[in-house]
């Protein structure tokens, strides 16, 4: 439990990213919303279209809206330029801000609708303006419910916002995602607890905000914005007022080779004398995009990855010339730097239990067309809809008996409970070395290669200083090693930390 | 500002007391004819038209200064339509209201409408202002605060006690709210007093005693008052002229006198036939 506190702590620039997040989304929500409720309770077309777009929004997945933003704000670019930022504070804020729309203004308009025709007769009849019935009579009598729906749409904010961490945007998302990917629920939890306590705190002051409204009690509407103020200028003053650094941005995708890797990247930075910043759990569709725009400075990728989304090519030159194009064709269009190779490949591989491996006399792939149809395959639930799988089946002409989908942690248990006989496992994985799996070779380079590359974004790509401390990590590791590092992150018992399974790695090959 | 405030209320004051003690003469006041009083209010030829619905077809008639007026009709005769023409709450289709030798649709609405008392059925006080602020309302909003001295005098013109107010309006009885209601349109010292059902939703015996204050102040203060009601024995009782309205049209124009003597046509004297009628059953059941 001391482990929960200490992680707990440790999330408070999380927690004040969070915060300021949540606050300006809903703040630009009620800018937006307010004046829109008001124009919409003068106008019925406007209220239609106005709570149509706003219920639309809601229907989209909160996931794919904050994702949506990137393209949005990418074709933007051709209107404010390039230092408009694709990824991290800007897109969160937006998105978050257009889902936080649809409660104040139906909440808005609802209370406006429900106003007494008789006490808006005596506004008119009284000779109140246009804007002193607003100002007077309208909105008087609305806020308590304009306060509800501030209410609903702050909880909803905030627990949203925790889906920015895969736009790059810091958030309480970070531990959540970090520790769903690595399954170390300590993570998760201290991550879910930060989030929901905070939603609770805001919903309990916004709520005395909304009583003292309705009650008409000044004291107790204005202790409770007085303490809503308070807590965003300690998260302000937390976020702004460190120094300002120029920190070296590493990426990392959602799983826990790019967490460890990451970790081992930015500990030789730290050493070098770089401050260090990490934005883990990106999507993997954005981190290429963010690289590209410099709005991270290192990623992990695999040759495999770019070749086939970046290049959109399907055939294989084989694993040195694939590297070789990729790396002038990142140079040529976009001047980003491919350091080099890290000497593993986190590839699609045939696996299969060691002693069944041997009972069957199997090294190749080759040598498994002849056994195939008496065996039963398991794969991701893409895998059998790849390009990898079309390969291999089309080169050697396999069959199995049989074809199932597992998730990949059910998987491995497969393997070992009998359930598949042969898996497509991930080459770098831990579980082959921890279960006692072998890996069948491909004589015929059929699967292409996933070498793993370290990529500098554009605007570090001439800093020496950078190439050199990580030129030593080049080349420098093994595919056993990467596994023995993610096992130690992957297994049940006995969790490593990424950070920690990242200096245990540096240690193994030599770096320490 | 508080020179310019006496200034202002002395002749006032000075006015209501000799009036006070008079004896009251309103059922006997002949109709304010335009030969020997300024017409306050003008329809010339008004028209309000909704799509195929015609709800006030050509009305014209003036209104003389410091006459009681009451609009009498059923209900979708056009009476309150007409009304709201005058503080531009409706706004004619064609033709004009003139108040005061302007047409009021030329006019900033909010500030004509700050010269006209306005008292109606639902009453409208503002649910989340004090007594007292509702009924400072008024001056409040053309930049005039209005003192607690004079909220006082206010309230006990309409017959309430002071201290009511600091209490919120969801406080009071119906009764007592629609006593703040007119209250609040006293208040700005109104040129024109427009009523429109404003003692329909009370109960009968603070309906009397309300419509007796409202023709007692009528009088006191000098007022000019347009009443719309659908009962013919509160426009008998409590006005010097009745108009009477039937589909957008007025078909009778005659003081209380009059239509009791039996003129004003037969819509008139359908609707003055129905207190009569309950008038002699009643007196026939004394007997």
């Amino acid at each position: 439990m001391s482990e929960f506190w200490t992680i707990l702590i440790g999330l408070g620039p999380k927690f004040a990213a969070h915060i300021v997040l949540a606050a300006s989304a809903i703040g630009l929500g009620i800018l937006v919303a307010l004046p829109l409720a008001v124009w919409a309770s003068r106008s019925a077309p406007v209220a239609r279209i106005a709570l149509g777009f706003a219920s639309l929004v809601q229907t989209i997945p909160a996931l794919a809206l904050l994702a949506l933003f990137f393209p949005i704000l990418l074709s933007l670019r051709a209107v404010f330029g390039e230092g408009l930022p694709t990824l991290g504070f800007l897109p969160a804020l937006l998105a978050l801000a257009l889902y936080a729309l649809l409660p104040i203004l139906r909440n808005a308009v609802t209370a406006q609708a429900n106003l007494d025709p008789g006490v808006l007769e005596a506004a008119d009849g009284v000779g109140m303006t246009g804007w002193q019935k607003l100002r007077l009579v309208e909105a008087p009598l609305s806020a308590p419910f304009v306060m509800a729906g501030i209410r609903t749409a702050s909880v909803w904010t905030i627990g949203a916002a925790t889906l920015s961490t895969t736009i790059g945007q810091p958030s309480l998302g970070d531990p959540i995602f970090a520790g769903l990917q690595t399954q170390n629920w300590v993570l998760v939890l201290a991550g879910c607890v930060a989030s929901a306590g905070l939603a609770l705190i805001v919903d309990g002051l916004l709520g005395l905000i909304e009583r003292g409204l309705a009650k008409r009690s000044k004291t107790q509407w204005a202790a409770g914005l007085i303490a809503v103020a308070l807590g965003l200028i300690g998260a302000l003053t937390f976020q702004f007022g460190g120094k300002d650094q120029d920190r070296i941005v590493i990426a990392a995708k959602q799983f826990s080779e790019q967490y460890i890797l990451a970790q081992l990247i930015g500990s030789r930075l730290e050493k070098a004398g770089y401050a260090v910043e990490y934005r883990d759990g990106l999507g993997s569709a954005v981190v290429h995009n963010a690289l590209t725009s410099s709005s991270i400075d290192i990623s992990i990728d695999y040759t495999g990855t770019i070749w086939t989304n970046q290049l959109e090519r399907s055939d294989n030159p084989g694993r040195e010339a694939m590297y070789q194009e990729i790396k002038a064709w990142e140079e040529r269009e976009h001047g980003v730097r491919v350091l080099g190779r890290l000497g593993f490949e986190n590839a699609y591989g045939f696996a299969l239990r060691e002693d069944r491996a041997a009972e069957l006399g199997l090294e190749t792939l080759e040598d498994l067309v002849a056994v195939a149809p008496r065996l039963t395959i398991g794969g991701d639930p893409e895998f059998f809809e790849r390009p990898e799988w079309i390969s291999v089946r089309n080169a050697y002409g396999m069959r199995f008996a049989e074809q199932r989908n597992f998730s990949p942690t059910f998987m491995y248990n497969a393997l070992t409970s009998g359930e598949a006989d042969v898996i497509s496992a991930y080459t770098s994985d831990g579980r082959i070395a921890a279960d006692r799996l072998t890996v069948l070779s491909d004589p015929l380079e059929a699967l292409p290669s996933y070498d793993a590359m370290v990529l500098i974004a554009p605007a570090r790509a001439d800093d020496e200083a950078l190439a050199a401390a990580l030129q030593p990590l080049v080349g420098a590791i093994s595919v056993g090693a990467m596994r023995e590092a993610n096992f130690a992150v992957d297994r049940d018992d006995d969790k490593l930390s990424p950070a920690d399974a990242a200096a245990q790695l540096a240690r193994a090959i030599g770096l320490d | 500002m508080p020179k310019r405030d006496r200034a202002k209320k002395l002749p006032r004051q000075t006015r209501v007391k000799p009036i006070a003690k008079a004896p009251k003469t309103d059922l006997q006041a002949s109709p304010n004819g335009p030969e020997n009083a300024r017409a306050l209010l003008v329809f010339n030829s008004v028209r309000r038209q909704y799509g195929a619905v015609t709800a006030v077809s050509d009305v014209s008639c003036s209104i003389a200064q410091g006459s009681f007026v009451a609009l009498v009709g059923a209900s979708g005769s056009g009476k309150s339509t007409l009304l709201k023409m005058v503080n531009t709450l409706e706004t004619p289709s064609s033709g004009q209201v003139v108040f005061a030798g302007d047409d009021v649709n030329q006019q900033q609405p909010a500030q004509l409408r700050r010269r006209i008392g306005y008292v109606f059925q639902s009453i409208g006080l503002f649910p989340h202002m004090l007594v007292g602020e509702n009924i400072a309302i008024g001056p409040r909003l053309a930049g005039q605060a209005l003192s607690a001295a004079r909220i006082s005098e206010l309230l006990e013109l309409v017959e309430l006690e002071p201290p009511m107010a600091a209490r919120m309006p969801d406080a009071l009885s119906g009764g007592q709210r629609q006593r703040v209601g007119v209250a609040r349109a006293l208040a700005i010292e109104p040129e024109l007093l427009l009523m429109d059902e404003p003692f329909g939703a009370l109960d009968p015996i603070t309906r009397a005693s309300l419509g007796d204050k409202v023709r007692e102040l009528h009088d006191r203060l000098s007022l000019t008052t347009i009443m719309v009601t659908h009962d013919m024995a509160e426009a008998l009782l409590l006005a010097d002229r009745v108009l009477v309205m039937d589909a957008g049209e007025i078909v009778a124009d005659a003081t209380p006198h009059q239509l009791l003597a039996g003129e004003g046509g037969d819509i008139a004297q359908q609707l003055v036939s129905v207190p009569r009628q309950q008038a002699e059953k009643l007196a026939a059941m004394e007997r």
